[in-house]
């Protein structure tokens, strides 16, 4: 017994000085282990059918919708303030741009359907809407100091419905062909395009963790041990190659193909075959992430979001315009509203009405499982996505394993309440709040 | 005389019917100390948050080199050069020491983004000269102790070129030596000419350290007198009684 231990006990303390020389988060391999672990489960219990390049592939197209409205909860939630009407947002912003497409641009503008404007058109609009109606939220919180609970609650009534009166409760479709091109399956960049995606992603990482060493060197701090640079590059050119091959090894039905063939009119050659690769949608997940962790990081705007989330009598006192500041944050999760709106209403090909319902809990969720703190100052971009993907992960592949929605239901809530046990715990181990 | 660095004038600023400050005047010339007595709740922290654009004063006038001045927030403030330490640290805790002394001011690359580098930096090189014990650099301030905080705070103020610097009991959290390193602080900043304010309970650390005290109590100035002419007896007979000697009244 102690034998057994001892010998467990000496690589586990190798392992933590390794991680400590190498400077990762290790709150983040938590969450990437539990994700594994979850996948493996699934893999088991359905013989092999949840790792396969076509699941890992609706796996990533079902979570980009949650997974870019989680990204901008985790600013409302670090500032101390909560979002429950982003379904309702996203379901208005995406009847505004189903209602852009199929009347306002075609019709009253008179550019007929299938111009070339119209899917631009109805996204900037839609866009727009969404960053008016979270800008608007922004100010009853920020200006006249209602808490964000209330509005935002009062937000999921009505902006539910103002989508149900702007389409008279239709469903309203099919939506633009361009436009369905950021739903995901319809929007692929193919295997050529997803090698090209993954080089330039690969050398843009290498480069900022290139960067940030010069910047750390050029004022003689203390930086890490060469080698540990270079297994972090490894580890993230394999990460991000190695999702781009799987991706790339999910190829198109042979039939599918062959119609793509007649429909141009020309005949299949014997033995074709061609990969979907990375989707557009995830693509624009892959942006929002980069450009949300660039604002909290290295902006102004995310310094203030987070230190008024740590103690906002501080932020005020230090010059910061806090109420200005909760306009910007509502009316950045009201833009991503609208953003995910064009993804979830593309990969459904039309706008109906329960469109992104219960989607708060969603985005919420993935967000707290990802490690922001609902006491707020503390969350991350990437956490936030992982959690995403945690979720969705779990709902599908219970779904694949065959357990009754009710059980689901019971099972999400269970983990959500679990992981935040998990992290207090944590945060109390490693002493950080 | 020359100008005043700072005139309060008449200042008053309620919170529903309770007067916490009522018609004060005070002034501060430069590299002069000004210590703010008082008991708990006398209306001190209220009249320098005034000055610091914290609250907004119900009536009065404040003049900065003779020159009525408007402050309304604490961008205001900071545009005439005046740093304050508050009695409540006021840093974020979820930020390292670097992020809190230049929220608000962040150093920024040419494309606009954070210098944390540069900033970390700078914030070395401070903390070298106000507490060379201090190498917590990169963890988040909840963390450090009360003492350490409170120097991440006093660098923050002094860092920036205050003219006017407002320091709201800065030794509350001290141990010995870090209490004498701000004394020796005061007396270095004073000699540059930066006029301060000290509020602070220690009577010893105001005889040694001012060089006239204005004394409150519930909101109202009592007086304001030459440290020199008066002894720890007489201070502490005006904050007691809330009355100022006879021979001494007017110091100024
Ligand atoms: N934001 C506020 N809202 C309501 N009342 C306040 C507020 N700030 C201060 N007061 C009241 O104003 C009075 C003066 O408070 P202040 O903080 O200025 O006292 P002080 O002299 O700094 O005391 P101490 O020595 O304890 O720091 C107190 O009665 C206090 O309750
Ligand atoms: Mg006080």
């Amino acid at each position: 017994m102690t034998d057994a231990s001892s010998v467990h006990a000496a690589p586990e303390q190798q392992r933590r000085t390794l991680l400590q020389t190498l400077e990762l988060d290790t709150r983040l391999l938590g969450m990437i282990g539990a994700f594994l672990v979850i996948s493996l489960a699934f893999h088991l219990m359905t013989d092999g059918r949840f790792l396969t390049p076509r699941n890992i592939f609706n796996l990533t197209i079902q979570t980009v919708s949650v997974a870019i409205m989680a990204t901008g909860m985790v600013f409302v939630i670090v500032t101390r303030h909560i979002d429950l009407s982003v379904g309702s947002l996203l379901a208005t912003a995406s009847a505004v741009m189903a209602m852009m497409q199929t009347q306002v641009v075609p019709n009253w503008l008179g550019l007929g359907l299938g111009h070339p404007l119209v899917p631009w058109l109805s996204i900037a609009v839609g866009l727009l809407a969404g960053a008016a109606i979270g800008a608007f939220h922004g100010w009853l919180v920020g200006y006249l100091t209602i808490p964000a609970f209330i509005v935002t609650l009062g937000g999921l009534l009505v902006w539910r419905n103002v989508a149900w009166y702007l389409t008279n409760g239709q469903t309203i479709g099919p939506l633009d062909p361009t436009f369905q091109k950021f739903g995901g399956i319809n929007g692929t960049l193919g295997a050529t395009g997803s090698w090209v995606l993954g080089l330039v992603a690969v050398a843009t990482a290498l480069w900022a963790l290139w960067q940030a060493r010069q910047r750390k060197q050029a004022h003689g701090f203390p930086v890490k041990p060469v080698w540990a640079e270079i297994t972090i590059g490894g580890l993230v050119t394999v990460a991000i190659l190695g999702f781009v091959a799987i991706l790339n090894a999910y190829e198109i039905p042979a039939r599918k193909l062959a119609r793509m063939f007649e429909a141009r009119g020309e005949v299949m050659p014997e033995g074709f075959a061609a990969a979907y690769g990375v989707p557009i949608s995830v693509l624009l997940l892959l942006a929002v992430a980069v450009v949300m962790t660039l604002i909290a990081r290295r902006t102004r705007l995310g310094r203030y979001i987070f230190a008024t989330g740590g103690n906002p009598d501080a932020a005020a006192l230090s010059g910061i315009n806090t109420r200005l500041l909760t306009v910007k944050v509502f009316a950045l999760m009201g833009f991503l509203c609208a953003l995910s709106a064009v993804v979830a209403s593309a990969r459904l090909a039309n706008h109906s009405n329960d469109i992104g319902t219960l989607d708060e809990l969603r985005v919420i969720a993935a967000a707290v499982i990802g490690g922001t703190a609902l006491s707020g100052g503390l969350g991350t971009i990437h956490g936030a996505i992982l959690g995403a993907l945690i979720m969705q992960s779990l709902q599908s592949g219970m779904a694949m394993v065959g357990v009754d929605a009710p059980l689901q239901n019971i099972v999400v809530g269970v983990v959500l309440v679990l992981a935040v046990l998990i992290d207090i715990i944590y945060r109390r181990r490693t002493g950080e709040n | 005389m020359a100008t005043p660095l700072v005139e309060m004038r008449d200042i008053s600023i309620a919170f529903g019917g309770i007067k916490a400050v009522d018609h004060v005047t005070v002034d501060l010339y430069p590299g002069e100390v000004v210590g703010l007595l008082g008991h708990n709740g006398a209306g001190k922290s209220t009249l320098i948050k005034c000055l610091s654009g914290a609250y907004q004063m119900d009536s009065g006038q404040i003049l900065i080199d003779g020159r009525p001045a408007t402050i309304t927030n604490p961008r205001d403030a900071r545009k005439y050069n005046i740093e304050t330490i508050y009695q409540t640290l006021a840093l974020a805790d979820n930020l390292d020491a670097a992020s809190n002394l230049f929220l608000g001011r962040e150093l920024t690359t040419p494309l606009g983004f954070l210098d944390d580098a540069r900033m970390e930096a700078e914030t070395r090189k401070i903390m070298k000269r106000l507490n060379p014990n201090f190498q917590r650099f990169s963890t988040p301030v909840a963390s450090l102790s009360g003492g350490q905080r409170q120097s991440v705070a006093i660098a923050r103020a002094v860092y920036f070129n205050a003219r006017i610097l407002i320091m709201d009991e800065p030794t509350a959290a001290l141990g010995v030596a870090e209490t004498r390193m701000v004394a020796e602080l005061i007396q270095e900043l004073k000699r540059q000419g930066i006029g301060i304010f000290l509020i602070d309970h220690d009577i010893h650390t105001v005889m040694e350290l001012c060089d006239r005290a204005s004394v409150m109590k519930n909101g109202k100035l009592v007086g304001t007198i030459r440290v020199r002419d008066v002894t720890e007896d007489d201070l502490l007979s005006m904050i007691i009684l809330g009355k100022t000697p006879e021979a001494l009244t007017d110091g100024a």
